[in-house]
């Protein structure tokens, strides 16, 4: 169901080019568009819809139907700027119109008060680089708000009472309970602990062309076919369309954002389908490419006038600060099905370890604890098992049988910290399969990221106990060398010399280039950063409306 | 997002062994083979191989079967997996296909060095069977003899994977193994749509109710 859209000319100037049409890119072009605004919004992946999505495993997940290609775009890793990196897969995007929002899981946490001041509440940390956001939850609050009605939310408002202040209830009801969930309720509130139900970014109820979830089980990883997931396709960009002057332009991968002698931005240079480039023309150029492609296009489109990188210059740290949320994973087997492999992934969980005491426990941090299950019958054959479990035979063949209805997990989100070497920087060797410097991947946890981990599993190992978990067992909490949040890595601040944008996107350094995205993140919240992306997202576009219409931006 | 299943290919590249990596690297192409699986499982005449030589194609079915044994419940053979990995050596696993014969012929040598006067793999107990596997095991506690090389042990891994996979792949996109038998054993039902309570535990919920009273705050 693609709507008619405005094909506009390379060579028209039209008033914003978007690069990028995940959660940010896409609810920018909703707003700009709807506010009269001429908008082209590039997409480097192609244009799905809920007709191409598929419940066939092989193709989502094997032959990456929805996300970045590990052989079109190799990347490399490396833990400190000291190793040599070594060519691995590194991270997981969505490379399709809607970006990650089409296969993520949809969680939707509010940041709270403390992630924007935690710098002021605790202090330095060492070996971090941890400053206060800019701006306060009050301000992203009307936004918060915007994103559960607007994109569409299901949850229950005063359900938890660790929630920040919120100036409306949610507009619909939470998702039903999973069996992973009563057990995860029960068992914490015999702790003494605050389970509630989680917000999803999930339809409870209908919405205009969309249809409630139907629990058929393929959520993490997979498109909705119903409409039901709030991806940024189906509740921002076709709202766009709509406007009717909105083109979405996909299969369209910027490679360089161009400058005049003025250091402007003129526009965005791209690859089309079949690798022909052109030059899109713009009064100005928003970049919401994710955490890490943010900073790859600014560092490749280095120039004389910009030799650090575009947008570079006054502080360096284009691409650094990188925060991947630390985590770990608990597994607990019951006696009865839980038959959790139906429906979305999450339906319980608890916010009582947000805030921890660092002078209490010994590190800095905090996180959540969810109950879910998201595994699929091969992934759970390889990973799901107790690691006790024989890897063959009749055991194995046992075991399997009878585990993968009684399975559940508790899997913690947290913290990150960052730190300036942790970064997306341009390998100097590796290129793309259209030449391009592959995007290079440093990243050491903080130790007290792995303390955290190590903290919050111990309390998810606890849950299970005192859900009577017949078997409990945990992945290995190691390092990360592997990026799905991709967050800080063109951090907002005040500060030229130490941040890359202003509080309205701006870049410092040039005055028509606006970034917006998980790069924008100065704290990493808890896990879950995709409702602030969007929420970030409503507030940039308002200010950047406000901008625009003040004549701040052009000439 | 998907940042667990991620964490977890990622868990399995660095704790749990390479198994997630392998599929993943190999997932695309599995598609024909587990199509191919089910043609010849169904078909029911004389299968010709498109890699295996006759004498190989028993001795991959029989360690297939070891695998995934078939007892009271269907096992690797009744889903076709033996058709499943001489399609993928001449896909997706084409670059795998000196390792194959290599982990052959070292299986061969254990066989014959642990068990003097077996021939071969196929012509041991299953209980030979199953002990030649565990020394074939990286993973298993047991020592592994000194001539057996990496290769054969990535070798027995990547062919557990491609059982597994050949016996657990979606039925539900008609491409799966035969008669989605894997499906069944684990209780996967193959609806796409289902209605709560789903499970046990959520059966008699009464629905939801606030908490008696806040505790302190941690």
């Amino acid at each position: 169901m693609k709507v008619e859209q405005p094909k506009y000319k390379t060579s028209d100037e039209v008033d914003f080019v978007i690069i990028g049409s995940g959660a940010a890119g896409g609810i920018l072009a909703k707003e700009l568009s709807t506010n009269g605004f001429r908008v082209v919004v590039l997409e480097q992946g192609p244009y799905l819809t809920e007709a191409d999505y598929t419940h066939n495993e092989i193709k989502v997940l094997g032959e990456d139907l929805l996300t970045n290609h590990p052989k079109l775009q190799p990347t490399t890793f490396r833990k400190t700027p000291q190793d040599k990196a070594k060519e691995q897969r590194a991270l997981v995007y969505g490379r399709t119109v809607g970006g990650t929002s089409v296969h993520f899981t949809a969680n939707f946490w509010r940041f709270h008060e403390i992630d924007f001041i935690e710098r002021s509440k605790v202090g330095a940390i060492p070996g971090a680089n941890l400053v206060d956001w800019p701006i306060r939850y009050a301000d992203l609050e009307p936004y918060y708000t915007k994103v559960d009605w607007e994109i569409g939310v299901s949850g229950l408002a005063g359900a938890s009472p660790f929630d920040p202040p919120r100036s409306k209830p949610y507009p619909m009801p939470p998702l039903p309970v999973k069996s992973s969930g009563v057990i995860f309720e029960r068992a914490a509130r015999k702790l003494g602990w605050h389970p509630f139900p989680a917000p999803m970014a999930i339809l409870s109820q209908p919405r205009p062309g969309r249809s409630a979830c139907m629990n058929c089980g393929f959520c993490l990883s997979f498109g909705c076919e119903v409409g039901a997931k709030s991806s940024s396709l189906v509740a921002a960009i076709r709202v766009a369309e709509r406007t009717g002057r909105c083109e979405i332009r996909p299969d369209s991968y910027v490679h360089r954002i161009e400058t005049d002698a003025r250091g402007r931005t003129i526009g965005a240079a791209y690859f089309d389908k079949d690798k022909n480039t052109h030059l899109q023309k713009a009064k100005a150029v928003i970049v919401c490419a994710n955490g890490a492609e943010t900073p790859r296009l600014l560092l490749m489109s280095a120039n004389k006038q910009f030799p650090n990188g575009l947008a570079n210059n006054s502080s360096g740290v284009v691409g650094k600060n990188l925060m991947l949320n630390s985590g770990a994973i608990s597994l607990g087997l019951f006696d009865h099905p839980l038959n959790d492999y139906k429906g979305f992934a999450v339906s319980r969980l608890l916010h009582d370890f947000y805030e921890l005491d660092a002078q209490k426990v010994g590190f800095y941090g905090g996180g959540g604890l969810d109950a879910r299950f998201d595994m699929t019958p091969i992934g759970f054959a390889m990973n799901g098992l107790p690691l006790d479990t024989p890897k063959w035979g009749s055991a194995f063949k046992r075991t399997l049988a009878e585990n993968f209805t009684r399975t559940m997990e508790v899997f913690s989100h947290a913290t990150s910290l960052a730190r300036e070497d942790n970064s997306f920087s341009l390998d100097p060797e590796l290129k793309d399969a259209w030449g391009l410097p592959a995007l290079r991947l440093t990243y050491k946890d903080h130790p007290d990221d792995l303390k955290l981990a190590k903290w919050l599993n111990d309390r998810a190992l606890e849950l299970l106990d005192a859900a009577g978990a017949k078997k409990k067992w945990s992945y290995p909490i190691v390092e990360q060398e592997f990026a799905v949040h991709l967050l800080g890595t063109c951090r907002m601040g005040t500060d030229p010399k130490t941040s890359v944008i202003n509080t309205d996107h701006r870049t410092h350094d040039v005055k028509n280039l606006f970034l917006c995205d998980g790069s924008s993140f100065v704290t990493s919240g808890r896990g879950q950063p995709t409702m602030t992306i969007e929420a970030l997202a409503f507030r940039a576009a308002d200010r950047i409306t406000a901008l625009a219409k003040s004549g701040e931006i052009g000439a | 997002m998907i940042n667990e299943l991620s964490r977890r290919r990622f868990l399995s590249q660095t704790g749990l062994g390479v198994s997630a990596a392998w599929v993943s690297a190999h997932w695309p192409e599995m598609v024909s083979a587990a199509t191919h699986a089910r043609q010849a499982v169904q078909s029911g005449a004389v299968y010709k191989f498109e890699f295996f030589t006759p004498a190989e194609a028993v001795e991959i079915d029989a360690l297939s079967a070891r695998i995934i044994p078939s007892d009271d419940t269907p096992g690797a053979r009744e889903a076709g997996v033996l058709y499943f990995i001489d399609r993928a050596l001449v896909t997706f696993a084409s670059s795998d296909q000196q390792k194959c014969r290599d982990g052959l012929t070292q299986l061969q040598t254990v066989v014959q060095e642990k068990f003097p006067g077996v021939e071969k793999f196929s012509a041991a107990t299953t209980e030979q069977q199953d002990e030649i596997l565990r020394t074939m095991d990286t993973n298993q506690k047991e020592p592994t003899i000194g001539r057996l090389q990496e290769s054969s042990q990535k070798f027995f891994e990547a062919l557990r994977v491609a059982t597994i996979s050949g016996f657990l792949i979606d039925p539900e996109v008609g491409l799966g193994n035969r008669g989605g038998v894997g499906w069944k054993l684990i209780g996967r039902e193959p609806a796409h749509s289902f209605e709560p309570p789903f499970g046990y535990y959520d059966q008699d919920y009464p629905g939801w109710q606030p908490a008696p009273k806040m505790a302190d705050k941690e």
